[in-house]
């Protein structure tokens, strides 16, 4: 397949890890921020080649797993509305919230239907007219775009039974985050890169000015990451941190216009609630006020619980890289795929589903 | 009474055992299946048996009923044909139940019977009984099958997921992936258009003619949901051994694997109906896999492993890279992601 | 995160185009990427086009890779 076998060639692979182990003279932490480079890195066996000099610590940059409890209780409480019918992205199914998931809601006879995109989702709207189709909008900038577009849509075809939950979050915000929580001493990130390729490089370029922290924005393919690292060794050995492009194939340092532009129109910067990290001003979306006709949280009023955290859950250290699966009491013992505690585990990218799933021998 | 057609929708009454019940067996689901035991229309079918007897039941649920490659019809058959051949069992008899939701059209009820004929024709089995009813729209998905099988396992046949040795082979029969991706593409919410059709297949020949080669054959078993990893995790732990594999030798479609990459699922996981994993011992290996490779089933078989003594209970894989990577079993369902 | 895959671009309909990887077809739509054309790669992120992938800066990717293997066996 075009442009990803290419990035798979096993002796190219092999001869980059050799370098990167010449060049890597000093123990360097490095951050994969995107949960997307954990489980490429996992199931290609990567972290096992890298030579122990460059340690690759998972971030927070999994959207299933920095969505609060009280938000996935808000999808819930939605679920059960009458007349509605949900549409989530398969991600959202199994995370449990404060009492429930939306999977178990589902075997409780709520209306819930796992899509691929927001045009299902619109389609699904277009076929049940007297119904309320709301859409669960998780995702980074990668994400909101596509979520824009389906109410721009939705409102140029006069679709009235089609909402979002906004669930967006942004990452550079949540990167300055971590790096003022000084929990971690990082040398280098990973840059996420498919959301780079709708924000650009620049958005990062206070991490190694502000703090002397190298940034390559990477693909996911195993040659993308290999090169990311020796790129990230490289800034670090020469004590030069900067941002740099990787994955210049797909990223450009301005991003893509147009999806910005889409994005402006029917979202505003807000605070977000981040699970293991609390609310962070300015790191989500809301819905302008122009489109609030298509903001469930506006159109349905909803109950909620109290917010309950799972006693003993520790994804909250885990998303922010202080401590690892096997540092967790519950992991493997109580928490597993099957019975997930928390979301780290649930989500297939998330840090102790991959750690699970992918151990390496 | 008047002309049944194909449109014509199947009610509650056809299931009530009344005369329309008796008019839908008996035009529509009778005559393609016929065979002497199935005509005496009997409450049960009679006959004799002697031997090592093998006996399985499933019930085939899927949803659409109807997707590229197959339809539940022929899942029917082909699934409990492939429980009694991977058993070592020669197939001889099936019962066959629906359970129709009312609204099911006469029309896709006979190209359902038909599949299921045509499968039973191939697999050389036969009908011997049977069962309609008829729910409520809303009880049923459609059509619910559900067919249980007998056959005879010759006498020095010793086939168990439990007889995995160390130096043992791992053969798999052919591509994995197909039968789980043809599916998922039909779904409401995922369509693709996939250059990909089920596997779906009786492998009781297959399975016939590999122990033609060598009747040495120690764990048979079709990986069916949960995909290839599952079966494989399966086998580790009942034989209390390690398995491990290599990540290059399993054949994938480019079609399996590019709707993989689209929808965010490791080929691993996929459900396989037409695909059997076979683990030998390793001096008859080449020749189990030279008889399968002539086989319409089995032309892209392959060794993909072996079982060793390490990680017991455990599936290793060793990743193109050359690292080794743990293969678990599928938890939960296998669902699309966008991370 | 954001599974994005490169697919080809068959042939366009205004805001959406029938995509193709290893024989798998889909409509897309592309008004994110307004200027793809066909015959041209972009990423698909949950039925969307986000990016028109740069053939050239994937040569020139691959290229460094090879140079940068090179250099390992100089050593």
């Amino acid at each position: 397949m075009k442009f990803i076998d290419e990035f798979r060639d096993v002796e190219l692979a092999k001869k980059l890890v050799n370098r990167i182990k010449q060049l890597s003279t000093r123990p360097t932490r490095l951050m994969e921020f995107c949960g997307g480079h954990t489980v490429s890195i996992m199931r290609s066996g990567l972290r096992q080649l890298l030579p122990p000099t460059a340690q690759m610590l998972s971030g927070p940059g999994c959207p299933v797993c920095v969505t609060a409890n009280a938000d996935i209780d808000k999808a819930i409480a939605l679920a059960s509305l009458p007349d509605v019918i949900i549409t989530t992205f398969g991600d959202m199914m199994k995370v449990p919230g404060s009492y429930s998931s939306l999977q178990q809601a589902r075997a409780a006879e709520a209306d819930i239907r796992i899509v691929y995109s927001t045009q299902d989702a619109l389609q699904i709207a277009r076929d049940n007219p007297t119904q309320s189709v709301i859409f669960i909008g998780i995702g980074f900038e990668t994400t909101a775009p596509t979520i824009a577009a389906s109410v721009l849509q939705a409102e140029n075809e006069g679709i009235k039974n089609y909402y979002v939950l906004c669930l967006s979050k942004l990452c550079p915000p949540i990167m300055k985050a971590l790096l003022d929580l000084g929990e971690l001493k990082l040398d280098g990130i990973v840059c996420p890169g498919h959301v780079s390729a709708i924000i650009g490089s620049r958005p990062y370029e206070f991490i190694p000015r502000d703090y002397g922290v190298a940034c390559v924005v990477s693909g996911f393919e195993p040659l993308d990451i290999l090169l990311s690292v020796e790129m990230l060794v490289e800034q670090i050995e020469s004590g030069k941190p900067k941002v740099e492009i990787a994955y210049r194939r797909s990223v450009k340092p301005e991003g893509n216009k147009t999806a910005l532009e889409v994005m402006d129109r029917v979202f505003e910067v807000n605070s977000a609630d981040w699970r293991g990290i609390g609310v962070v001003p300015a790191s989500g979306l809301k819905i302008r006020n122009k489109f609030e006709r298509f903001d469930a949280e506006q159109a349905f009023s909803i109950t909620l619980e109290p917010v309950r955290e799972a006693k003993g859950c520790i994804c909250g250290d885990i998303l922010r890289g202080v401590k690892t699966p096997n540092d967790c009491k519950l992991f493997r013992k109580v928490c597993s795929p099957e019975h997930p505690v928390g979301p780290c585990m649930v989500s297939s990218e998330g840090s102790c589903a991959a750690y699970y799933q992918y151990e390496t021998v | 009474m008047g002309l049944i057609m194909n449109d014509e929708t199947i009610l509650l009454a056809h299931g009530s055992g009344s005369r329309l019940s008796h008019d839908l067996i008996e035009k529509n689901v009778l005559p393609p299946l016929n065979n002497p035991l199935l005509a005496k229309l009997d409450d049960s079918a009679v006959f004799d048996l002697s031997g090592r007897l093998a006996f399985t039941t499933d019930s085939y649920v899927v949803s659409p009923i109807f997707f590229p490659g197959g339809d539940i019809g022929k899942l029917a058959v082909c699934g409990t044909v492939n429980d009694l051949s991977m058993s070592g069992a020669a197939p001889l008899y099936l019962s066959l139940s629906f359970i129709i939701e009312e609204g099911l059209t006469i029309g896709e009820l006979k190209k359902v019977v038909g599949s299921i004929k045509a499968a039973a024709e191939e697999a050389g089995v036969n009908i011997v009984t049977g069962d309609t009813k008829v729910v409520n729209r809303g009880s049923a998905d459609k059509l619910f099958i559900n067919t249980s099988g007998i056959g005879i396992i010759p006498e020095d046949i010793d086939i168990s997921g439990a007889n995995a040795k160390v130096g043992d082979k791992i053969i798999l029969s052919g591509t994995i992936g197909d039968h789980g991706i043809a599916v998922m593409s039909q779904r409401e919410g995922l369509k693709f258009s996939v250059p990909v059709q089920s596997d779906c297949a009786p492998l009781n020949k297959l399975v016939s003619q590999m122990l033609e080669a060598s009747s040495k054959i120690n764990c048979l078993r079709d990986p069916t949901r949960g995909g290839l990893a599952t079966t494989l995790n399966e086998f580790a732990r009942q034989s209390g051994v390690g398995i491990r594999i290599e990540e290059e030798k399993i054949p994938v479609r480019d079609g399996v694997r590019a709707a993989c990459e689209l929808l965010g699922f490791d080929p691993l996981y996929v459900a396989n109906e037409g695909k059997l994993v076979a683990i030998v011992a390793p001096n008859n290996a080449g020749k189990i896999l030279a008889k399968m490779k002539r086989n319409k089933y089995g032309t892209e078989a392959a060794i993909i492993g072996e079982v060793t003594d390490e990680h017991k209970g455990k599936v290793i894989l060793k990743t193109r890279l050359g690292a080794s990577r743990i293969v678990d079993m599928l938890s939960g369902e296998l669902l699309p992601r966008i991370c | 995160m954001c599974l994005a895959v490169p697919v080809k671009v068959v042939s366009i309909e205004g805001n959406e185009a029938e995509v193709e990887i290893g024989g798998v077809r889909r409509r897309v739509s592309i008004v994110l990427t307004p200027e793809a054309r066909v015959g041209d790669y972009v990423l698909l992120h949950t039925g969307y086009a986000i990016n028109v992938i740069n053939e050239a800066e994937a040569q020139e990717t691959l290229k460094i890779l090879e140079e940068m293997a090179s250099l390992d066996e100089i050593h």
